[in-house]
């Protein structure tokens, strides 16, 4: 596994598109420093284009990647590799080069700024790990989707279609079920809700870092306690690292049935 | 003889005052109790009481305008029992004390100095600690509280007194006090034409201010930190509140400043920084907000009952995740001339406005409002595409409450 | 060396393979034909465990190979379309694919052959189509294996490295290698092959000798003899 993962790494690494992704950060790293002159208020806006970007260009990259690999899978296939270790290459080879370009684009300013002066390199610290878990999660539901689908177009539009759900339409249905059920105790229900799309888990983790669990305190104890403790850091890790174990199992299964 | 005797006692009256005298207490002087120096002492007399500790309390002092005075910080230890000292005098003071170990009760006001119905009085340079309630003011006029230090260990709030307290009084003024570890670190109940200035209050369980049915007050320069709630300022007229800091009242019920029934107010030059709530503003009516900071706040203010003809201008709203939560749709306040960090407008004329008026109370916030739990979904990418499509059509939110000339840069302040 | 029992593949409602029987002996060269969509490149992926059979059987000297890998390091697989990752150059991909199997490889001979020296640094993304292919056949060839695999093998190829494939391909043969081809070039079928297995609707229709094909329809030239068998099935 480890060879198909340097191969698929030094593909990507050599790709312009790593660049770009690495460029953009690093120059958004510096603009938002520079600009604001406010770690923690950089970091603010960091959590927005993280938690929205991170997982939109973990999906983009991991569709395009499967497709565009296609016959050289299907090399590798032919080669006396176990499919799965083929597989899992592939997807740790893309999650890390992302994960590296996210780190060093964002880290590289921050260093220069003079992140380790600074009170705010914990959560710094918690937002690439965020961001990291994004990366590696959506990839993983890329290569999902992408393995359902033989047709490229069809797969491309799905695997979007999922981004867009978890960014944007879950948050919609979410929020619309809370008015709806306004008259229930919904504290509970809030944090299930939170703990079944990474991104949202992913904002609150971080939210909750940057002190604004007073807010959410504000809607009842549940939440604050859950996620003010380190017991409630430590569940959300564990669950986001569910969210990326599960979709690597369901890749290995796919597989076995897969025709290539 | 009768005529004789009046002229006698006159006399002997204004021989005391004019020839006072000082009545030293120490451990080995002749009198080394506070209570037997008080009962030696007449009108004009002062009491000088050296360092040392005076296991005393119940201490009483009344009708005598002496001047207590301590050297090097005298102790005096309450042991937990009643008040210390309790005073009913004319043109008295009380410096340079140490006043520790107040009784607690549940029933009872026990205070480390207790004044009543006295005027023309001084209480400065005390250091009170372990108080159940500190200074204790009722029914007296012309006051002055300044540069104390009063402290409590209180861990709840039915277990702890106030720092500074004062009910039914007028024409006071509580300077350069610093109070801490209490329920509420300064409460006014009652009292007029007061001032409150240079305080600093922080830690305390409940508010740092706590002001109630006290009209034509002003309290200006005075630092509110960390405190249980914040400060609650209630049913009072014409108060005026300037240049104050309030800062990290964090809590999940939390405000830096609360404002509740509160008509013609002033609050000016204020920051509101790193609160729940930076004001929340319940049923009050005719309020200028001039040239208040607010930032990093939760909401920066958040008005909950039916508020009229307030005016905000020359704020500055930085970095606040709710600038403003609004909960009707009708709306008779004014928002002109304020800083809005969220502001993306543009101005073409670099006249310093923006040429796009400035929405300050988001769809998001709307909901917020009727579901609280909903804030769970803050700094979500839907959150942002609903408050864009309300910006662009408002439906939920008062058509007439925006800021028609938000400003480009923020706007000069002392903070 | 190659038994297949009772093979089905299904696509979705589309049959591929039907109950398909095959049983290839060491040493030769087969040549699998059929016309479009008649199951050739679906049974040797199936061959390969690329594509996963709905049912039956294939050995690979006598050993079950469904669901293992270990099998695939004595096959030599030439795939249809050469496209490699873009960002390595030929090197590095001759030297990965040496690097993903364990055994001896002849590389630098196969390399001289076919004159790709001046490409050994390029990226692979900027090379013709013909020089891919090129590439595609010393990854195939370098290796020492009992079966060879050829997919559409002269796909782009000028006619110089044609005819250095059908000498690599007779030099195999010498050694005894059980070599599998699919084409659609009949006359370098009947150049090379000693066998045709002809597949239709998923079964195989005709398998022997190009001699015996011949007979059996009574044509001179295979491609005719092909037809021939195409037409008749249509009748």
């Amino acid at each position: 596994m480890f060879k198909i993962l340097k191969y698929s790494f030094y593909d990507l690494m050599r790709s312009r598109w790593s660049y770009v992704y690495f460029a953009f950060y690093l120059a958004l790293g510096f603009v938002l420093l520079f600009l604001n002159n406010d770690i923690n208020k950089a970091i603010i806006t960091l959590l927005n284009i993280i938690i929205v970007l991170t997982p939109l260009i973990g999906t983009i990259f991991g569709v395009m990647y499967f497709y565009n690999s296609k016959e050289f899978t299907e090399l590798l296939l032919a080669q006396p590799i176990k499919r799965s270790t083929i597989f899992l290459g592939q997807y740790l080879g893309i999650s890390i080069s992302l994960t590296l370009s996210l780190v060093l684009g964002l880290g590289i300013p921050f260093l220069i700024y003079g992140l380790f002066e600074s009170s705010a390199i914990f959560d710094f610290g918690l937002l690439l790990v965020v961001g990291s878990f994004l990366n590696f999660i959506f990839v993983a539901l890329a290569f999902n989707v992408a393995l359902s689908n033989v047709n490229k177009i069809k797969g491309f539009g799905y695997a979007i279609l999922m981004w867009l759900f978890l960014a944007v339409i879950y948050d919609g249905l979410f929020l619309i079920s809370l008015i709806v059920f306004n008259e229930y105790p919904l504290d509970k229900y809030s944090l299930f809700a939170t703990m079944f799309n990474p991104i949202d888990l992913s904002r609150i983790l971080i939210l909750l870092k940057l002190d604004i669990s007073a807010l959410l305190g504000y809607t009842g104890a549940v939440f604050k306690k859950f996620f003010g403790t380190n017991f409630g850091l430590f569940v959300s890790l564990f669950v986001m690292v569910l969210w990326v174990v599960f979709p690597v199992w369901r890749i290995n299964r796919k597989l076995r049935k897969k025709d290539f | 003889m009768h005529k004789i005797s009046i002229l006698l006692i006159t006399l002997l009256f204004s021989a005391t005052s004019l020839f006072a005298k000082q009545i030293e207490v120490c451990a080995t002087c002749e009198i080394k109790t506070i209570k037997e120096a008080i009962s030696l002492a007449d009108d004009g007399d002062e009491i000088i009481i050296k360092a040392g500790i005076y296991k005393e309390h119940g201490v009483i002092l009344i009708d005598k305008s002496v001047k207590i005075t301590g050297i090097d910080f005298p102790v005096i230890d309450g042991e937990n029992k009643e008040t210390i000292l309790s005073v009913r005098a004319d043109n008295f003071s009380i410096s340079g004390l140490k006043i520790i170990n107040v009784g607690q009760s549940y029933t009872k006001d026990f205070a480390g100095i207790l004044v009543s119905r006295s005027n023309h009085f001084t209480i400065e340079n005390n250091i009170l600690e372990e108080v159940f309630f500190g200074i204790l003011i009722e029914k007296s006029h012309n006051g002055i509280v300044r540069n104390n230090t009063v402290s409590g260990s209180g861990m709840n709030q039915a277990g702890s007194g106030n720092g500074v307290h004062m009910w039914h009084s007028s024409k006071m003024k509580v300077s350069n006090n610093t109070v801490f570890g209490l329920r509420d670190g300064i409460y006014f109940e009652f009292v007029k034409h007061s001032e409150i200035f240079d305080n600093i209050s922080y830690e305390n369980l409940r508010y740092g201010l706590h002001f109630m049915f006290s009209n034509n007050n002003e309290y200006h320069d005075n630092i509110f930190t960390n405190n249980g709630a914040g400060v609650a300022v209630m049913f009072s007229k014409f108060v005026k509140m300037k240049n104050n800091q309030f800062i990290d009242n964090w809590g999940s019920a939390s405000y830096g400043l609360l404002l509740k029934e509160i008509y013609d107010a002033e609050i000016e030059d204020n920051l509101f920084s790193e609160n729940t709530i930076g004001i929340s503003v319940d049923g009050s009516t005719r309020i200028n907000y001039k040239r208040n900071t607010f930032l990093r706040n939760g909401w920066a203010i958040k008005i909950v009952g039916a508020c009229y003809e307030n005016d905000f201008s020359k704020n500055n709203f930085l970095h606040n995740a709710i600038d403003l939560s609004y909960n009707s749709k009708i709306n008779t306040n004014t928002f002109n001339n304020n800083y809005w960090s969220d502001y993306t407008g543009y101005d073409l004329d670099k006249d310093g406005v923006g040429d796009v008026p400035y929405r300050p109370v988001k769809l998001f916030s709307y909901i917020v409002h009727k579901t609280p739990e909903t804030i769970v979904l803050l700094r979500s990418l839907f959150v942002d595409i609903i408050n864009f499509s309300e910006k662009v059509s408002p439906v939920f939110t008062p058509d007439n409450l925006l800021d028609n000339n938000p400003l480009m840069q923020r706007t000069d302040d002392t903070n | 060396m190659i038994q297949i029992n009772n093979l089905h593949k299904k696509f979705g409602k589309l049959v591929v393979l039907d109950g398909l029987d095959l049983e290839i002996n060491s040493g030769g060269i087969f040549a699998i034909l059929g016309p479009n969509g008649s199951g050739k490149t679906t049974l040797i992926k199936s061959v390969l465990g690329m594509v996963i059979p709905n049912d039956g059987d294939i050995k690979i000297n006598e050993q079950s190979v469904l669901k293992k890998w270990e099998y695939r390091n004595q096959i030599n697989y030439l795939p249809q379309i050469a496209n490699f990752p873009a960002n390595l150059s030929v090197k590095e991909l001759i030297a990965m694919v040496k690097n993903l199997r364990p055994k001896e490889a002849n590389d630098n001979d196969l390399i001289k052959l076919f004159s790709l020296e001046p490409f050994l640094d390029k990226k692979l993304g900027n090379l013709s189509g013909g020089t891919k292919q090129k590439v595609n056949i010393v990854l195939t060839f370098m290796f020492d294996s009992e079966l060879i695999i050829l997919d559409e093998p002269t796909t782009g190829l000028d006619p110089i490295a044609l005819i250095h494939l059908k000498e690599l391909i007779q030099k195999e043969k010498s050694k005894g290698k059980t070599i599998l081809i699919t084409s659609h070039i009949m006359s370098f079928v009947e150049e090379v092959a000693d066998e045709i297995v002809f597949l239709l609707d998923g079964e195989i229709y005709f398998k022997g000798s190009i001699s015996a094909l011949k007979k059996q329809t009574n044509q001179v030239d295979l491609e005719h003899a092909i037809a021939n068998l195409i037409a008749k099935e249509n009748v």
